[in-house]
């Protein structure tokens, strides 16, 4: 299925192509550098991608619209915000990698204000925290993190209000 | 439960990654040759110690992208440097949960309005996650 929406990605890319070819003509060191680190990057996420298949597999086969419209759907309350604060906490991989998800969700009938609050709480990385704590102490972290759930569900009120408004 | 549902999922599922394939690469061309620039330019980048830095730390970790474990390094280079807390913690916030770059993907695909709104407000939320962050640390 071939729609105006799926040509808009292949335009994106075709831009992008664009600035590669456009930096290669000033400096090629720079585009070398690029490619490779693009490599790294793409050998890193196939394990995020076969996650993230099985992930939509399963959500596909199992959760029909109707079961997630229930939990998070417009009258999903306070059950939907856990949800969608532990799903943000534990899901893995690069932000990007969830938009295809995200909007699969999208048109299912998921609230905007869940989607809003998953994509602020994937900022908390638990299997990090190692990683902070040795420039930052414990109670930064708690902290830190506490605060940005509490923030994440405020932000996705402001924008599901937001764009209520609009519409 | 059928043995051919399940495969429709799973074909469904390819799909739809089929179908954001363009978009993925393009965002990740579009980080790894930001993050080639970062690491040229990113002595350049200094903070003067005025009440505008904590924008400045935003900015950065709004345009920045790429494994939240960089922005802990760098965060700590600029903690090392002298930088306060509340500009680290509001660069950090930033990193994860701006995402200039990964924009035009957003967009495409949660819609530009979403995409404006939500970073937008995100944006104004890594300075007040910074400044209640740093109360708390300071109080407790």
């Amino acid at each position: 299925m071939t729609t105006e929406k799926s040509y808009v990605g292949w335009y994106f890319l075709l831009t992008v192509v664009l600035i590669y070819l456009i930096v290669l003509v000033f400096n090629n060191s720079i585009i070398k550098l690029a490619l490779i680190g693009s490599l790294n990057i793409l050998k890193s996420l196939i394990f995020v991608l076969v996650i993230l298949i099985i992930f939509t597999t399963l959500i596909n086969y199992f959760v029909n619209p109707k079961t997630l419209v229930k939990y998070m759907g417009e009258d999903s309350g306070i059950k939907g915000i856990i949800i969608s604060i532990v799903a943000g906490i534990i899901s893995t991989g690069p932000i990007y990698m969830w938009y295809p998800l995200l909007n699969d969700l999208q048109t299912k009938g998921v609230k905007t204000s869940l989607l809003v609050i998953f994509l602020y709480n994937r900022a908390i990385k638990i299997p990090l925290i190692p990683i902070i704590l040795v420039y930052f102490s414990w109670k930064y972290v708690l902290i830190l993190f506490f605060v940005m759930i509490i923030m994440s569900v405020i932000q996705g009120f402001i924008v599901e209000k937001i764009l209520f408004i609009g519409k | 439960m059928t043995y051919k549902n399940l495969k429709k999922s799973f074909v469904k599922s390819l799909m739809m990654i089929w179908n954001t394939f363009p978009i993925l690469l393009g965002v990740v061309l579009l980080i790894s040759l930001f993050n080639v620039w970062l690491f040229s330019f990113e002595n350049l980048i200094l903070f003067n110690g005025n009440w505008y830095d904590v924008l400045i730390g935003s900015i950065m970790g709004s345009i920045l992208a790429g494994n939240p474990v960089t922005s802990y390094v760098l965060a700590g280079e600029f903690l090392g440097k002298g930088i306060s807390l509340l500009v680290v913690t509001s660069f950090i916030v930033s990193w994860v949960t701006v995402g200039i770059i990964q924009f035009p993907a957003e967009s495409i695909l949660l819609g530009k309005k979403f995409a404006i709104t939500r970073n937008v407000t995100a944006f104004v939320f890594s300075i007040v996650v910074g400044v209640i962050t740093v109360i708390g640390v300071n109080l407790l």
